[in-house]
């Protein structure tokens, strides 16, 4: 809660106008009813038809100035909140795209997400409603009760009696509500992931005739839903009836007790009425009450949900030169006795490691390709090159530095880079290659020429103009991957890195693709990471992985002579030839 | 999903009568439940009007001040108040929690619906429609039809009679004053429609802008990592403040215009107070009415205007319920799979013969896929098939399930056609391990277990030994009872793989299809799966479908298709010898 606080903070002078400005409209509307009161119970006995006309047309001006004035601070309410949830949206998107590979792995996808559309929404929410409801709550109700009080302090205590009851059902129903609310959302994501199991695995489930199977399973699923909410909403439907129920006791008792008042002559008739009135009145705070708390229960959830993402730390700090190791060699990439696993560092610490003891190293212009199983840690290699992630153990060097010496974003410029779920985004094909950097469309073409994508490209509704959906789903994976190559490509980078880039590809565009790197990027220094032996076999060296563990490093002929898996992997894929 | 961003939005249905007829069916299942809680509602109004009428009654009783007021009428009045309210508030409240539950159970009902007809669906209704829009019709639009199932009928019933027993309440105690109340209401009825059409425009917007920064979020929190790794950050945070920003400040407007209607709203009712005020004290001073008489009259008023300034809000929920329930009805008003042929018969016997005769096929019309293909596969054969992407090779395994069916020409399992099978039948014939595995939220066990019911722990851990799954899943902290996550996120491809393989080899059936299905295995394990499943397929036919051309190599028969055509076919070797496509294609992974 204290965080949204820190960014109205910075408002504070607009959001203390426009509470104030709120705060004149709240006493002027409480002055309404009183002066109703003041005609019917002070003028009319006086018969003077000339007062009753003025005291009228000032209820009407009062009417107006409330009009205006509420207008404008609800206004002004507005453009803070507008203010508040834009800034907290910016600094959580940005901060979101700085985490780290672990913190972002911690968070998880659909996690981030919903903190920045759902989370940032019921902020927004609060802060709005904060600025008007927090104004006219307690005024409308400490107000009430104040003139109730000096109105009449015997029925005024009536009142405040029925408050305490009141509140704490409120709480109470909200205390009791939350679990269940809670509960219910479960339930419903229950629902809506056997419902998105089914439509995803539509084939299977009809492959395998599993429909009445699955659909006794979402009926189950279903009614478990039905009646957790139901539970929930009996409790939530508590709290009107009985508030209703408070105020038309209390209502009855104002009318009996302002009845002896009256007959004692301690109390005049009109006040039993302007009672009515302002009993009314304190209700309606005390519900705005009830509505200011649920709704702070949920911002303030939110609101934590949103802090954790801004304020995790910065856990990959640019190092000094002097307190970083020296490699040993001066080689473009340097990996030395590299240990890696991934999850959080201080959780349990028998974590199965990713990476073990991996040394190699890279000349500028030469190239390496790795290969192994699925899951022996190639990906992760990259993941280190990038500094996605930190090593805890051993060095990651480029150019003669440890990695985390780099300014990140002069690191990573160094590279072109295709990953293995890499993004293809909402933009033109050349938007997606060129991205964002200062590349010219000939550099473009050139590169979706060499990536192969360019006769499909060609094909294409507006050729380099034609717009991809989000996650490229008007292309197909072949395409996909040919742009990604293309991308990775187009700035003409140092290393380039290809991690199964060519896997959707066919042989005859695969053996292509290579031949375009060999020609037009000679000097280029090469990553590629392959499940085939021929789209690595060229390369000036290569990584044999299983498991985490270099079990061969060498020239393609070295390892067919050393390495028996890597002959093994080479036997299988070539067949006959072989 | 739905975002945030579809609150504001309201939207019109297009026919609203049947919607509205349809959502009326699904509530006539409860038809006795409505009807009494109908009647309850119109006790507990009944009682919410009368109410002021007892309170006017003892203040009327009080006014004539000190030492005059008559004890016995009011307490009389007080009590017959208490009575009244407390009657109507319990009332209130069973009407509320009935409404509740019986819309929730139409909610559940329409769900059950929903889901039942997604079953019956064609897989193109899945390859045309995206997955959250099918989703969002279950997780939101019901929602919004049972919210206002719940809460609408009741408050229109409701505002109906307080609006009609006010007024005639008001009329009865005094016209002239009456007279003063209904000056005000052209003035609220104008304004609210005239604010409503300003608003609509404007809350569209709003969602237009909140759905439009969603999906920036979504895509480039989906791309961070790319986005890194091009540093590309501070172009794309710049791209993001002008969503956001569109986003604030189609808030800003919405909201801003929106919220000028409660003080608005509150002006009129405040106007007509006063003139209530005055033309009251005027009237009392004539001895036309009452004090207690403008009391309850002032009571009544409000209980007049509330809802009165209410009902544009009703209307609008009303009309995105219905546009929402129009949406599901929809869905369920989609072409289902063709119903069986009558005559169509079940397969039994398996023998696996599959024969392609002449078959034409394309996914639109007039873009054709597959051009009068003719293949046969022999019982027991290995049938590779092979080509560049986009050949149309998961195309033939599409009309192979009836997934589709052909366009021209037939296909025949042991010479009978394949549409005068039943689907069922059909499917159930064929094991099938597709490129996309699938996985669901449960464990190791019931993953490979899904295609047969009722098998034993042993079935599924000689299943997963041969799909060469089984020591990782030994590995794992809780074994076979290891949950898998929703989209499998705790495991790698090509262990999903693997794990797929063991469920379609548990599933015993005469055909098999893989496309594509080791694709992100090694191939050491790709080889190992393979042999396994070569002894449990040995007299099975087989279809297979792969871009690495060492894993067919021994496949009976090659078919080299290439834009929709089977340009080359026979064995490894005679289509080597051939030096034609499959050659190049083949030598093409030396080069």
């Amino acid at each position: 809660m204290r965080f949204i606080f820190s960014y109205m903070k910075r408002l504070w002078g607009r959001i203390a106008a426009g509470m104030s400005i709120k705060l004149i409209g709240t006493l002027t509307e409480l002055a309404l009813p009183y002066i109703l009161e003041h005609i019917i119970d002070d003028l009319v006995p006086l018969k003077q038809m000339d007062k009753i006309m003025l005291w009228g047309l000032l209820m009407i001006i009062v009417a107006v100035a409330t009009w205006q004035i509420n207008v404008f601070a609800n206004r002004i309410a507005i453009k803070n909140a507008r203010q508040v949830s834009y800034e907290v949206r910016r600094d959580l998107f940005n901060r979101t795209l700085g985490l780290s590979g672990n913190q972002f792995d911690d968070f998880s996808l659909p996690s981030l997400i919903s903190r920045m559309t759902s989370d940032s929404y019921n902020v927004q929410s609060f802060v709005q409603v904060f600025q008007t409801l927090c104004i006219r709550a307690p005024i409308t109700m400490i107000g009430g009760i104040i003139i109730a009080l000096t109105m009449d302090r015997m029925l005024a205590s009536i009142l405040c009696i029925m408050l305490p009851i009141l509140l704490l059902v409120i709480i109470g129903v909200s205390v009791l509500s939350i679990p269940l609310y809670n509960l219910v959302q479960q339930r419903l994501d229950d629902l809506v992931r056997i419902l998105r199991e089914n439509i995803t695995g539509i084939r299977v489930v009809k492959a395998l005739s599993k429909r009445d199977y699955e659909i006794r399973r979402f009926q189950q699923a279903n009614e478990h839903m039905k009646k957790t909410d139901i539970k929930a909403s009996t409790v939530l439907a508590l709290p009107g009836p009985f508030m209703q129920l408070c105020l038309n006791i209390g209502l009855t008792l104002v009318v009996y007790f302002g009845a002896v008042r009256v007959n004692e002559g301690l109390a005049k008739p009109g006040v039993v009425l302007a009672f009515l009135t302002y009993f009314n009145m304190i209700i309606q705070g005390a519900m705005a009450f009830t509505r200011i708390f649920t709704m702070l229960s949920k911002a303030a959830a939110s609101a934590d949900r949103i802090a954790l993402v801004i304020q995790a730390p910065e856990t990959q700090p640019v190092l000094a030169k002097e307190v970083t190791k020296k490699p040993e060699d001066d080689e473009l990439i340097r990996f030395e006795h590299v240990n890696f696993s991934y999850g959080s560092m201080d959780a349990e610490s028998d974590r199965e490691l990713c990476l073990k003891d991996i040394s190699f190293s890279i000349r500028k212009g030469e190239s390496l390709g790795i290969i192994g199983p699925t899951g022996c840690g190639k990906t992760t290699i990259i993941n280190l090159l990038m500094r996605f992630y930190d090593v805890p153990d051993g060095g990651v060097y480029v150019g003669g530095r440890d990695v985390r010496t780099w300014d990140k974003d002069e690191l990573r410029r160094k590279f072109g880079i295709a990953m293995q779920n890499d993004v293809v985004f909402h933009d033109t094909i050349r938007g997606n290659i060129s991205f964002g950097r200062d590349v010219g469309n000939e550099q473009v073409e050139f590169a979706a020429e060499n990536a192969m994508a360019s006769e499909y490209i060609k094909g294409l509704n507006g050729k380099y103009d034609f717009m991809v959906d989000m996650k490229g789903m008007n292309l197909s994976g072949g395409q996909r991957q040919r742009l990604l190559v293309a991308r990775a490509l187009a700035a003409d980078p140092e290393i380039l890195i290809l991690d199964d880039s060519s896997s959707a590809l066919d042989y005859q565009t695969d053996a292509a693709l290579r031949k375009a790197l060999g020609t037009f990027y000679p000097d280029t220094t090469k990553i590629i990471v392959a499940q085939r032996v021929s789209s690595i076999q060229n390369m000036t060296r290569i990584l044999v992985l299983d498991n985490g563990q270099c079990i061969g490093y060498g020239t393609h002929e070295e390892l067919l002579a050393t390495c028996d898996m890597y002959r093994d992997i080479y036997q299988t894929q070539m067949g006959a030839l072989a | 999903m739905p975002g945030p961003g579809d609150r504001g939005g309201r939207e019109r249905p297009k026919n609203a009568r049947g919607a509205l007829r349809r959502i009326l069916d699904y509530l006539m299942n409860y038809k006795y439940a409505v009807l009494l809680l109908v009647i309850l509602a119109l006790f507990c109004n009944l009682g919410n009007l009368l109410g002021p009428t007892f309170a006017g009654k003892a203040i009327n009783a009080i006014s004539p001040g000190k030492g005059k007021v008559d004890f016995d009428t009011v307490i009389h009045y007080a009590l017959l108040m208490l009575i009244v309210y407390v009657a109507s508030n319990l009332l209130q409240f069973l009407v509320s929690i009935g409404m509740m539950r019986i819309s929730k159970k139409v909610a559940a009902r329409m769900r059950d619906d929903v889901f039942q007809k997604l079953q019956t669906l064609p897989v193109s209704y899945f390859d045309r429609n995206q997955a959250g829009d099918i989703m969002s019709r279950v997780s939101y639009d019901i929602d919004v039809v049972a919210t206002s199932l719940g809460t609408d009928v009741v408050q229109i019933i409701t505002s109906l009679i307080t609006v009609a027993g006010s007024f005639i309440m008001m009329c009865v105690i005094s016209l002239p004053l009456t007279g003063c109340m209904l000056v005000t209401i052209p003035f609220s009825v104008i304004y609210t429609s005239r604010m409503r059409r300003k608003t609509r425009p404007l809350y569209a917007r709003r969602s237009a802008a909140y759905g439009e920064m969603n999906g920036f979020v979504e895509e480039m929190f989906t791309g961070q990592k790319t986005i890194l790794a091009y540093a590309h950050e501070e172009a794309v945070s710049r791209q993001y403040d002008q969503v956001n920003r569109n986003a604030a400040d189609a808030y800003a407007r919405a909201d801003g215009m929106g919220m000028t209607m409660g003080p608005t709203m509150g002006f009129i009712n405040n106007l007509g107070l006063s003139l209530i005020g005055m033309t009251g004290a005027f009237l009392y001073l004539y001895e036309i009415v009452s004090l207690g008489q403008i009391s309850s009259f002032i009571l009544y008023s409000r209980k007049f205007s509330g809802p009165v300034n209410e009902i544009a809000n009703i209307i609008n929920e009303i009309f995105s319920a219905l546009a929402a329930s129009e949406r599901i009805f929809r869905l369920l008003d989609e072409a289902e799979e063709p119903a069986d042929a009558k005559d169509a018969g079940d397969l039994s016997e398996v023998r696996g013969d599959v024969e392609f005769k002449n078959v034409s096929f394309g996914y639109v019309p007039g873009k054709t896929i597959l051009h009068d293909l003719s293949l046969t596969a022999q019982q027991g054969k290995m049938i590779a098939i092979v080509g560049p992407t986009g050949a149309g090779k998961s195309t033939i395994i599409n009309l192979l399930m009836r997934f589709y069916d052909v366009d021209k020409g037939a296909i025949y399992i042991d010479g009978n056609e394949i549409l005068c099978i039943k689907r069922d039948s059909l499917r159930r014939s064929f094991a099938m391990v597709l490129q996309d595995t699938w996985l669901f939220r449960g464990t190791m066990f019931e993953n490979i277990a899904y295609g047969k019911e009722n098998a034993s722990r042993e079935e599924v851990i000689r299943a997963a030994r041969a799909a060469k799954i089984h020591n990782y899943i030994m590995r794992l902290p809780k074994g076979y009872d290891t949950i898998i996550s929703e989209d499998g996120g705790n495991i790698s491809k090509g262990q999903k793989q693997l794990l797929t393989i063991a469920r379609a080899m548990l599933y015993d059936t005469s055909m098999l299809i893989l496309d594509e299905a080791t694709s992100n295995v090694d191939t050491n394990t790709e080889r190992a799966v393979q042999k396994a499943m070569r002894n449990l397929m040995k007299d099975k036919t087989s279809f297979v479908i792969a871009h690495r051309l060492a894993t067919i190599q021994n496949a009976d028969l090659i078919l080299v298709i290439d834009h929709g055509d089977v340009v080359e076919k026979g064995t490894h070797e005679d289509l080597m010898k051939k030096r034609g496509f499959y050659y190049k294609m083949y030598a093409s992974q030396f080069e």
